[in-house]
């Protein structure tokens, strides 16, 4: 009994931590920093998932989270960190709206996760019921991350935060989804990725820098 | 026993009067050696108050009364709420009398008092030190009262005392909404304080003063109490810290005779020791914002307090 409410412990105190990476990156300038944080939520993702599978007993749980680990710890903050380093943009740092008020509206939104996510956990059985309104609050910050930013080096690693999100949001309602659609979804990421890492140089020619607001305005030639 | 709890308190008063200079130092001390140079003694901040107490007064030929009498006022604000805080026991009587609410009302007064004065003699700096002090201070002040409604929820009691000894029977280490709560406290002591993110204590340059640019004018025992208090202030914040925070050995009602009172004072030194040590390295390791990043320094304060109580609230639940 004592232990099973340890790690019930342990993982509120890792739900928090992603929630807290989440404001982090909100509030982040720095490309590099970003990378940096998305690889600490990635690790944070990990030992959660390696902490509900050990609780729940499930050996699929493992094979996930090793994937994660892979994936969303190693080998995309790599990837990030060359593109970043290829396309020049080691100290891009955007000019943001007021950082206080992106907070606040931060705020709003967790508290609306919370609120959505109160009768949806009354429902489920699992152990980590309780941290689905922070998988959610992840999810909206996230999106919330894409809105604000302008450069698309950013609003990637909005995207994939996002999914970081989803991935927690299954595993503390359902203890993850089957392993089929996993794997797709983790080949999905990787392709989707390689495909915006084009786009970013393709965009970069065409405009001179990785700002997206040039892609607003048509122009005829 | 009435008689022993406010000799109690009378002595837990003074212990903080006492070691509120030597809070200073130490924390100097241990600033000179991550820098690598030399310290300056332990005592320097003692010796400096008797310099200060020996020299006599000069005043700007405009100081109104209040320029004079603010010093005193806050001295009294700081020893009272040294009083109220149950730094060694909770069995105090004015720290039943008054909550925690109560004593950001009086850390709010002297701060109104400290900037009456330094815009009362009519200096640029001091006028413009008292308006970057009264923005740090508004800022900060929802997210200290947003950090003790965390402990609040926990204890479910507004008085320090309480909240000590809800905290002293039942122990969760690892409680989010507590480390929340308890890394914003540490950034809202940083700024109130006036220390680095925000301000620098051992700058001399007036343009990016805050409490230094209001305090220029004042001399001799004047600077000196403003100097004290000044100290009791950063030793008071450590020690709401710790009651809200890290409650072990603090001499809760009933289990406090000699020997837990003895402990406690221990204890208590123990902690001053790390927590000096710890605000030492952040300095080092930091630099000063510039004053225009101070409520995104401020805002995030308030975030981690309000995300400590909704964590609470969802995962406590």
């Amino acid at each position: 009994m004592h232990r099973s409410q340890l790690i019930a412990e342990s993982l509120n105190l890792l739900a928090a931590s992603l929630l807290l990476i989440s404001f982090a990156m909100l509030s982040r300038r720095r490309t590099q920093r970003l990378i940096t944080l998305f690889a600490w939520q990635g690790a944070v993702l990990f030992l959660s998932t390696i902490l509900v599978a050990y609780s729940a007993g499930l050996t699929e749980l493992y094979a996930s989270a090793a994937l994660t680990l892979l994936l969303k710890v190693i080998v995309l903050p790599w990837i990030l960190h060359r593109l970043v380093r290829k396309l020049g943009a080691q100290w891009d740092s955007e000019p943001l709206v007021n950082i206080p008020t992106t907070m606040l509206v931060g705020l709003a939104l967790v508290i609306f996760a919370f609120g959505l996510a109160q009768p949806i956990s009354q429902m489920a059985t699992t152990i980590t019921r309780n941290t689905i309104g922070i998988a959610l609050a992840v999810i909206f910050l996230a999106f919330l991350m894409m809105i604000t930013r302008r450069k698309a080096i950013t609003q990637v690693i909005g995207f994939l935060a996002m999914e970081n999100g989803l991935f927690f949001a299954a595993t503390s309602a359902t203890y993850g989804m089957p392993m089929v659609i996993e794997l797709g979804i983790a080949l999905d990421l990787l392709v989707g990725f390689f495909i915006l890492g084009i786009f970013f140089f393709q965009i970069r020619e065409q405009f001179d820098s990785l700002d997206l607001s040039h892609l607003e305005s048509l122009r005829e030639e | 026993m009435k008689t022993l709890t406010f000799v109690r308190q009378f002595g837990e008063v003074l212990l903080a009067i006492a070691i509120a200079p030597l809070f200073a130092g130490w924390i100097a001390q241990c600033r000179a050696w991550l820098q690598n140079r030399s310290a300056p003694p332990l005592v320097q901040p003692y010796r400096m108050l008797r310099k200060l107490f020996q020299k006599d007064v000069a005043l700007a030929a405009d100081a109104s009364r209040l320029f004079r009498a603010t010093p005193y006022v806050l001295f009294g604000t700081m020893v009272l709420a040294a009083a109220i805080i149950p730094s060694i026991a909770t069995d105090l009587p004015f720290a039943q009398a008054a909550d925690a609410i109560a004593l950001i009302g009086l850390f709010a007064t002297a701060r109104v008092f400290l900037s009456l004065a330094a815009m009362d003699i009519g200096t640029a700096f001091g006028s413009m030190g008292a308006r970057r002090d009264m923005m740090i201070g508004f800022l900060a002040e929802p997210a200290l009262l947003m950090v003790l409604f965390n402990a609040f929820l926990f204890s479910g009691s507004t008085a320090l005392p309480g909240v000590v000894e809800a905290s002293a029977t039942h122990g969760s280490f690892i409680d989010p909404s507590l480390i929340f709560a308890a890394i914003a406290f540490l950034m809202v002591l940083l700024a109130e304080n006036a220390r680095i993110p925000i301000d620098n204590p051992a700058t001399h340059l007036e343009l990016t003063m805050i409490h230094e640019a209001m305090v220029l004018e004042y001399s001799a025992r004047h600077l000196a109490l403003v100097e004290w208090s000044s100290d009791l202030k950063l030793l008071n914040y450590a020690c709401i810290g710790f009651a809200l925070f890290l409650p072990w050995g603090i001499a809760t009602h009933g289990a406090d005779g000699t020997a837990a009172l003895a402990l406690a004072a221990v204890a208590l030194l123990a902690k001053l020791v790390v927590a000096g040590g710890i605000f030492a390295l952040i300095e080092s390791l930091s630099a000063k914002l510039r004053i225009f990043r101070a409520p995104e320094y401020l805002a995030t304060a308030f975030l981690l307090a309000v995300l400590g109580l909704l964590v609470h609230l969802l995962l406590g639940a």
